[in-house]
């Protein structure tokens, strides 16, 4: 138990696990406390915000799946989102794609690029893998900033948001919105359900200690891969449908500093807790709502943030609430 | 004069500004190493403290007409003097924790450093001249050489040799070398190891401040100048593995060469050159040129 609780990982799951494995009773409670709100919102509050707290929340989601589970610290998901976001795009406007089959294709192409850095990446672990992610986020961040296709500092503007299946009007701000709740909820089962199966299960063992699963047989290097391609397709998914909502895709969303600010959401809402980076992404994205007329101060708070949480509150808000209640959320 | 048909004037002329990059990259990746091997903890302010030691200097002459000879003192010990603070009030309460903290932590310390400084300068950048012993160049024959440029080259491989012997050949180093391999024995042994621990902070992030001198004539002094070299330096740390003091010196002089040479014959991939080895040498061996799998 001594080592459990020093793992990035929320330590409210060394504390609770005896229990905890069965009872989701809570978590089922959230998610309809969630759906409800996503639902009701709109009512009251500006939908394109909320789509926008939906796409990063899908974002950190995919990002926990990957450190609050495989305890694998990325630095450079921007990358992901930044890629699907270009690929859809250039889908939509340039080749003339319908919207569903544009996402497809970003996200497919994030699933590549997951596989492709996946295999380097996942050759060293802890503090080397977080610098490795960042580095060839770096990298690919220079590609697009070159190639012609991305338009350099201008990014794709106007993309158009078409006809879902050739049928239903994207233009249409409620239909809009119904399709990226139909996105980030099935982003989010998605997960739920790769946390709970069995091999959700192994990667927590591997997180907890690597080498005693290797030792009962498990090809650890393989659960790793495959982790992080499905955290890279997660985050594809959300770059794909953010590029539609906003109708851009631009070098901002492929930079370090997008990197650096999913990691802030996942830790603010709880590592390792499945609503946590939800939670999160609302409150960074409402705080840089508010924030947006002090510019730079805006890199201050977050920079301040992450001490606090570092020092402080590393459970996050979830992580938290969870512990309180003594459930996992 | 040409060699494969470049001009020997732009080779040797983006070799130099290869073998200036260079001497950054192993001042940096020298002082990532020398706290890693000791606090386990990847330093992400380190670009932060490189930028707070160039502005150091910038302060000191434009406010007190302080000039580039004071600082090259006077700024890495202000740096140092942060650092120990940022190790005493922080980092010493992450000890106990998983690593990727301390990440986290100097990751938020580096948004905030240099959020400040674009708050109060801009990010236009401010000019800073070379000092009068060092302005002109010599006539090398095949190029100009800048005297300014010669004497970064000179002085960071003095710096890091001085590094290297202090850590491998002295007493000092050889407690430093005991305690990163078991800081609990040498404690036992009565050593104040907390204490070397914080001074061993200081004394890398000094490092990252004296680059940040030197760096001030050459590049404008601007709060951006650490972002983009940090994420590189990483890169070369990996390529070099952080298990060697020589081993990450040689890296960042290395790869600072390949970076110009890259410039000169296909000037696109110049940007990325240093990441696509880091992904050659990952394939090929993972603990890096140097390095030691753990």
């Amino acid at each position: 138990m001594a080592h459990q609780s020093t793992t990035l990982a929320a330590p409210v799951g060394a504390k609770t696990h005896l229990h905890a494995q069965a009872d989701t009773s809570y978590q089922r409670y959230a998610l309809v406390l969630m759906a409800a709100a996503f639902v009701l919102l709109p009512l009251a509050v500006y939908p394109v915000f909320l789509m926008k707290v939906m796409c990063f929340a899908l974002f950190a989601c995919a990002f926990n799946l990957l450190i609050g589970f495989g305890g694998l610290l990325s630095f450079g998901h921007a990358m992901f989102l930044g890629t699907a976001g270009y690929a859809s795009a250039h889908a939509a406007k340039v080749w003339g794609l319908t919207p569903e089959l544009a996402i497809v294709f970003g996200t497919g192409c994030s699933a590549l690029l997951g596989w492709v850095t996946g295999l380097l990446a996942i050759r060293r672990q802890g503090i080397y893998f977080a610098m490795i992610t960042l580095a060839l986020a770096q990298m690919v961040f220079f590609f697009y900033l070159q190639t012609p296709f991305t338009h350099g500092e201008d990014g794709i503007q106007g993309v158009p948001r078409g006809k879902l299946f050739g049928v239903i009007d994207l233009n249409d701000p409620l239909a809009m919105y119904a399709l990226v709740f139909v996105v980030f909820f099935g982003g989010f089962l998605l997960i739920w359900r790769i946390v709970h199966s069995p091999f959700g299960q192994v990667l927590k063992a591997i997180r907890e200690n690597e080498p005693r699963a290797t030792s009962l047989g498990y090809d650890t290097d393989r659960y790793k891969l495959v982790a992080y391609i499905l955290s890279g397709t997660l985050a594809g998914l959300a770059g794909a449908t953010k590029a539609l909502v906003f109708q851009l895709a631009s070098l901002t969303d492929v930079y370090w500093t997008m990197s650096g600010e999913v990691v802030l959401m996942t830790l603010v809402g709880g590592l390792g807790t499945l609503f946590g980076p939800v939670v999160g992404a609302a409150v960074i994205i409402t705080m840089q709502n508010y924030l947006a007329q002090i510019g730079a101060w805006v890199t201050i708070v977050q920079g301040a943030i992450f001490v606090l949480c570092v020092l402080a509150f590393r459970r996050g808000i979830v992580g938290e609430i969870a512990q309180l209640l003594r459930k996992p959320l | 004069m040409e060699i494969f048909g470049i001009p020997t004037v732009a080779l040797f002329g983006q070799l130099l500004i290869g073998l200036i990059n260079g001497s950054f990259y192993a001042l940096l990746s020298l002082g990532l190493a020398v706290i890693f091997g000791l606090l386990n903890i990847i330093n992400f302010a380190h670009g932060a403290l490189y930028m707070l030691g160039a502005f150091t200097a910038y302060l000191l002459l434009a406010k007190l007409g302080i000039g580039y000879w004071w600082s090259l003192i006077l700024a890495p010990i202000v740096v140092g003097a942060i650092g120990m603070i940022i190790e005493r009030t922080m980092l010493a309460k992450l000890y106990k924790l998983d690593h990727l903290y301390g990440l986290l932590l100097t990751f938020g310390l580096a948004l905030i450093i240099q959020g400040l400084f674009r708050n109060w300068f801009g990010s236009s950048g401010e000019p800073y001249p070379i000092p009068s012993a060092l302005t002109g160049s010599q006539n090398l024959g095949f190029m100009f050489l800048p005297n300014y440029r010669a004497w970064v080259i000179v002085a960071s491989v003095v710096v890091c040799l001085g590094t290297w012997f202090m850590i491998e050949r002295t007493r000092l180093g050889a407690y430093l070398r005991a305690a990163t391999e078991n800081p609990q024995l040498v404690q036992a042994f009565g050593i104040n190891v907390p204490r070397m621990i914080t001074l061993t902070y200081g004394f890398g992030v000094a490092l990252a401040g004296f680059g940040g001198v030197m760096a001030a004539p050459i590049y404008q002094v601007s709060p951006q100048m650490g972002e983009h070299l940090i994420i590189v330096v990483f890169a070369v740390v990996v390529i070099g593995g952080m298990g060697s003091i020589l081993g990450s010196i040689v890296t960042g002089f290395g790869l600072g060469l390949i970076e110009g040479l890259t410039k000169v014959f296909y000037p696109e991939a110049s940007n990325t050159v240093i990441f696509v080895i880091m992904a050659i040498v990952l394939l090929i061996k993972p603990a890096g040129l140097f390095g030691t799998q753990k």
